[in-house]
């Protein structure tokens, strides 16, 4: 169907967009390349010069370096799991007749909309302030000690904020996704006896798997580079605890206004992130090809 | 489902649905009592704070401090300036990824999509450098220009699932009547096209609303957007549940309800495809 | 270049030529009461003037680095900073202020405390003049102590005796610590108490040669009290608290100590703001083995970049919002007690806020005694008592603030934190190319 003219017209009209998007990701990433190999930290200006590989060094050396990468993997896994398995289950229970639906849909879509910022500020608040947080006063009611999230929890502190607000995204597209089946399949399965379980492993699950594969796809896009909900509340810390990579390349350059060592992080977190990027296109590729 | 449920089972998942959705809301719920109550209530367990008077004196106050409007419409033009710019390259870039694919369309797809996953802290340098030189500190069309690229890639891969469901047939048939590549785009492809678009422009809008790294970084006062409104509440001196409470209201709600009235488009959109 | 500099200058000069002067002027500030009140007031400036200001109002970390940012790039968002007694020498040394000499006749700079001038100066140039300057003390609760039957030691006490006084006085039944310290990572936070305690305990942070001494046991012992005091008698979820949060729980009556700026004395000794305004009385920080370097020295003061387009009317506000009469601005309108403190002579020779601040003398006699450059037992090449006046130094705070932080949460021990401090602080300071 594609003639010469319209392969023609079609690079015309796609050009902008790519060539805008090369501009936006090389212009940046040629001055972040040049950065990361010169000694260069703003609040001591003059003092710029060549150093090679020496803001890698320190970089990759620092040790708080490991620990941001394997922290950012738990918060990116631990959010997916969560979303993931909880977003099935409230599909599934989203999916079955019930009175006010419509309703229920618009109570769970919520967290959705609220700023990253907001729902930091409110969970570190409101919820888990061991003195005037709602969790806090609950238990002292009852006599408990207060339990202090921030400081003896602090990731799972933010993988529970983070699932919120993705929770609703994931529920939403698998219970898209769930209506899309078609019901006289399960019926049929049914009446030759297939129990629940067998009906959502055989049937349920393999229909969803596209739609698991986009929310994994969509969500670590967002999960990898997750950084308000984190200054907000914990700073990254206690120690390190909550160092994820973007937090950690903020401190450097934000902070430590290392632009240097900031850029060399950059880099470091691009190289990783086209990593997983290649991994999840060969997943994705194979689902969203079909 | 055709399958008659009892009215037993109805009930359980009701109750067990509305549970879970207030559970969901709740914080939200809580933050716009707060908003309602005087600072010393605020900070007092959920009993307490459910008996005690309410005030709108919050609300005052936050809007003495920082003017509500200026933030507010600095958002919309944003929000909505970015998601229409952007619009008007993703179109024709979706468009000629649907219907004209070549062998590379699916890598130049999913390369778009990494550039997603450049962390903004790392560039803010450079851009920052950039924007000062070109004028463009504190002002919204340089907000507009970086929260389009931002969100560009998702604009356009949310069209191209779009376009990619609509038969090719229809386009033959159009181009066999004469039609131009203009014409086709715009009177036969676009129309199809609305609700996909619409879906497209709800979640960007939402996308840029909230987006709160760049546009605290790249402004001062002029174009300073809800997402600067609230970084003044975040750990101020005394007790200010009942401000941060107002000021996340004021911040989230006029999003939140254009959420909730559009959720069926919405939800369309949220599928990339996914769904058949 | 600088396209929107240059719009901005020509229609400067188009105003000028025309006659108006009115300017519209961009101040960056920091979240805290003092500053709140500034913008209140500031209309009546406004008023006088014809100029109008935007406001940017953030909270402490986010100001830092914002107003950094832009004035390390020379970005120009700003006509007016708020900035801390850390930045102004530093910033003003790499020539990104303006020189604030000259703010007019009728500012009185011989009014103003000379620690605070020095500690705003570099190389004898004044770059931003004080709102509030502080230094610390104890703030304590009267009614528990003569409840606990506690009395005071004559003179500074040791940190030895303070924790025995804490134990006495804890009552977390009732709902009060027995003490409330900054547990809140970062070098302006839970630093700002350990740097102190650190002193107190011998301390410093580099020797001669800007070799960093954290693994030393003058550390050890300073962190170690620090984390079993709070862990014994501290508030939970500890390490969330910063200054504002604990002066909400002071002011709240859940602490029954707290050493902490002096610049809140006029918050908790406000009936309006604080349940205990009647109940609190205060005394000296702490000593232990030296009582050197034992209260901080903090400023916040305003400043103009370079960048800035607008220094005239910009130096305007700075000479009203710093004045005597704004001082008496705010006893008249907001209440005395809630005057900007520690910056002008005037302030403590006027009756009515004496007679509205019984902590007035005390403030006045501890900021006069903090001596950045003469803050520890051992001699340091550097001044500044609760921070090392260098560049490198907001890095290494910061991360040994996360570290004790850590150590406090008890997801380390001290050892561990303080040994991985100072390999960071080594790593740095090789880094930077000491020692120089």
């Amino acid at each position: 169907m594609a003639t010469q003219h319209s392969r023609t017209a079609a690079r015309l009209m796609i050009s902008p967009a790519v060539i805008l998007l090369l501009a936006w990701m090389i212009v940046p990433l040629a001055l972040t390349i040049y950065f990361s190999f010169l000694r260069y930290n703003l609040l001591m200006p003059g003092t710029e010069a060549w150093t090679g590989w020496t803001n890698y060094y320190y970089f990759v050396t620092d040790p708080s370096f490991t620990d941001a990468i394997w922290n950012t993997l738990a918060l990116v896994g631990g959010v997916l799991i969560i979303t993931v398995g909880g977003g099935t289950l409230f599909a599934l229970l989203l999916d079955r007749p019930m009175w006010g639906q419509g309703i229920v849909r618009i109570l769970v879509i919520a967290p959705f909309f609220v700023m990253p910022t907001v729902s930091g500020l409110v969970w570190k608040n409101m919820f888990m302030n061991p003195v005037n947080g709602i969790f806090g006063h609950i238990a002292t009611s009852f006599g408990f000690e207060p339990f202090d999230f921030f400081g003896q929890a602090p990731m799972a502190s933010i993988i529970w904020i983070v699932s919120w607000q993705w929770l609703p995204f994931a529920t939403l597209i698998l219970l898209t996704a769930l209506q899309s089946l078609d019901s006289e399949q399960l019926e049929a399965a049914e009446m030759d006896g297939a129990s629940w379980l067998n009906r959502f492993w055989f049937i349920m699950l393999p229909h969803l798997a596209r739609a698991i594969t986009v929310v994994i796809l969509i969500q670590t896009i967002f999960l990898l580079s997750i950084f308000a909900e984190i200054l907000v509340t914990t700073n990254g810390g206690p120690g390190t605890a909550t160092t994820n990579l973007t937090y950690l390349i903020y401190v450097q350059s934000l902070l430590q206004y290392d632009v240097g060592a900031g850029s060399a992080g950059g880099v470091i977190a691009i190289i990783l992130a086209n990593i997983v990027a290649i991994f999840l296109m060969r997943m994705i590729g194979k689902n969203l090809d079909a | 489902m055709a399958r008659a449920v009892s009215n037993r089972e109805k009930t359980v998942t009701t109750i067990v649905a509305w549970t879970l959705g207030i559970l969901m809301f709740f914080p939200i719920l809580w933050i716009a009592i707060l908003s309602l109550k005087t600072e010393v209530d605020a900070i007092r367990g959920p009993i307490e704070v459910l008996t005690s008077g309410w005030t709108t004196e919050s609300y005052g106050a936050v809007q003495a401090r920082s003017d509500y409007f200026k933030h507010f419409t600095n958002s919309v033009v944003i929000a909505l300036g970015s998601t229409l710019l952007g619009l008007l390259i993703a179109v024709p870039a979706a468009w000629a990824m649907a219907f004209v694919p070549a062998k590379r369309t699916k890598n130049v797809l999913m390369w778009m999509l990494s550039t997603k996953m450049l962390p903004p802290v790392g560039v803010l340098i450079p851009i920052y450098l950039i924007f000062r030189d070109t004028g463009l500190l504190d002002t919204r069309t340089g907000l507009v220009i970086v929260l389009m690229l931002i969100n560009l890639p998702i604009i356009i891969w949310m069209l191209y699932t779009y376009f990619r469901e609509i038969p090719g047939e229809i386009l033959e048939a159009a181009r066999m009547d004469g039609a131009s590549l203009r014409k086709e785009v715009l009177y036969v492809l676009t129309p199809m096209a609305v609700p996909g678009i619409a879906s497209t422009v709800l979640l960007n809008v939402i996308l840029a609303w909230n987006e709160a790294f760049w546009t605290l970084n790249l402004t001062a006062s002029k174009a300073a957007p809800l997402t600067a409104f609230i970084a003044s509440y975040s750990s101020p001196e005394g007790l200010f549940y009942a401000k941060l409470s107002a000021a996340s209201v004021m911040a989230i709600a006029p999003i939140l309800i254009i959420g909730w009235f559009s959720q069926k488009q919405l939800v369309r959109g949220l599928t990339f495809g996914a769904v058949k | 270049m600088h396209l929107r500099s240059t719009l901005v200058s020509a229609s400067v000069m188009a105003l000028v030529a025309g006659g108006a002067l009115a300017e519209e002027l961009t101040i960056a500030t920091v979240n805290n009461s003092d500053m709140i009140i500034m913008q209140e007031l500031s209309s009546k400036w406004e008023e006088a003037t014809g100029n109008t200001l935007n406001w940017v109002v953030l909270e402490e970390n986010v100001l830092r680095q914002r107003v950094t940012t832009d004035i390390a790039t020379n970005g120009g968002s700003f006509d007016i900073v708020t900035i801390g007694a850390y930045e102004a020498p530093i910033w003003g040394a790499q020539g990104w202020l303006v020189a604030l000499d000259d703010l007019g006749d009728a500012y009185n700079y011989d009014d103003i405390f000379e620690p605070v001038l020095n500690g705003l100066s570099a190389d004898g140039t004044l770059y931003a003049v004080p709102f509030y300057a502080e230094s610390s003390f104890t703030f304590y609760r009267k009614d528990l102590f003569d409840a606990a039957g506690v009395e005071l030691p004559d003179g500074q006490m040791t940190y030895d005796q303070f924790a025995e006084i804490v134990a006495k006085v804890h009552d977390p039944d009732n709902g009060v610590f027995g003490t409330c310290q900054r547990g809140k990572a970062g070098w302006g936070e839970n630093m700002a108490f350990v740097g102190p305690l650190v002193n107190a305990f011998g301390g410093r942070w580099f020797d001669m040669d800007w070799k960093p001494t954290i693994d030393s046991d003058a550390w050890h012992n300073a962190v170690t009290y620090y984390v079993d005091l709070m862990n014994e008698f501290g508030p939970p979820g500890a390490t969330a608290n910063g200054h504002n949060e604990n002066r909400a729980l002071f002011a709240d009556g859940k602490c029954a100590t707290w050493v902490d700026a002096t610049s809140a004395a006029g918050y908790i000794f406000n009936p309006d703001e604080s349940s205990v305004a009647d109940k609190t009385d205060f005394f000296q920080a702490p000593k232990q083995v030296t009582d050197k370097g034992t209260g901080w020295f903090w400023a916040w003061a305003l400043a103009i970049p370079k960048s800035s387009q607008k220094a005239d009317a910009a130096k305007n506000f700075l000479a009203w919002s710093t004045s005597e009469d704004y001082v008496n601005l705010v006893g008249e309108t907001k209440g005395w007690v809630a005057a900007p403190p520690g910056t002008r002579k005037s302030t403590y020779e006027n009756q009515a806020y004496l007679d509205a601040a019984p902590f007035a003398k005390t403030v006045e006699n501890s900021i006069l005694a903090a001596n950045p450059a003469d803050a520890t037992l051992e001699p340091v090449p550097y001044t500044g008592v609760q921070f090392v006046a260098i560049p490198e130094f907001q890095g290494i705070g910061n991360y040994v603030g996360q570290q004790i932080a850590a150590a406090l949460a008890g997801q380390m021990t001290v050892d561990e934190a303080l040994k991985n401090s100072q390999q960071f602080a080594e790593r740095e300071m090789a880094k930077a190319g000491y020692p120089k």
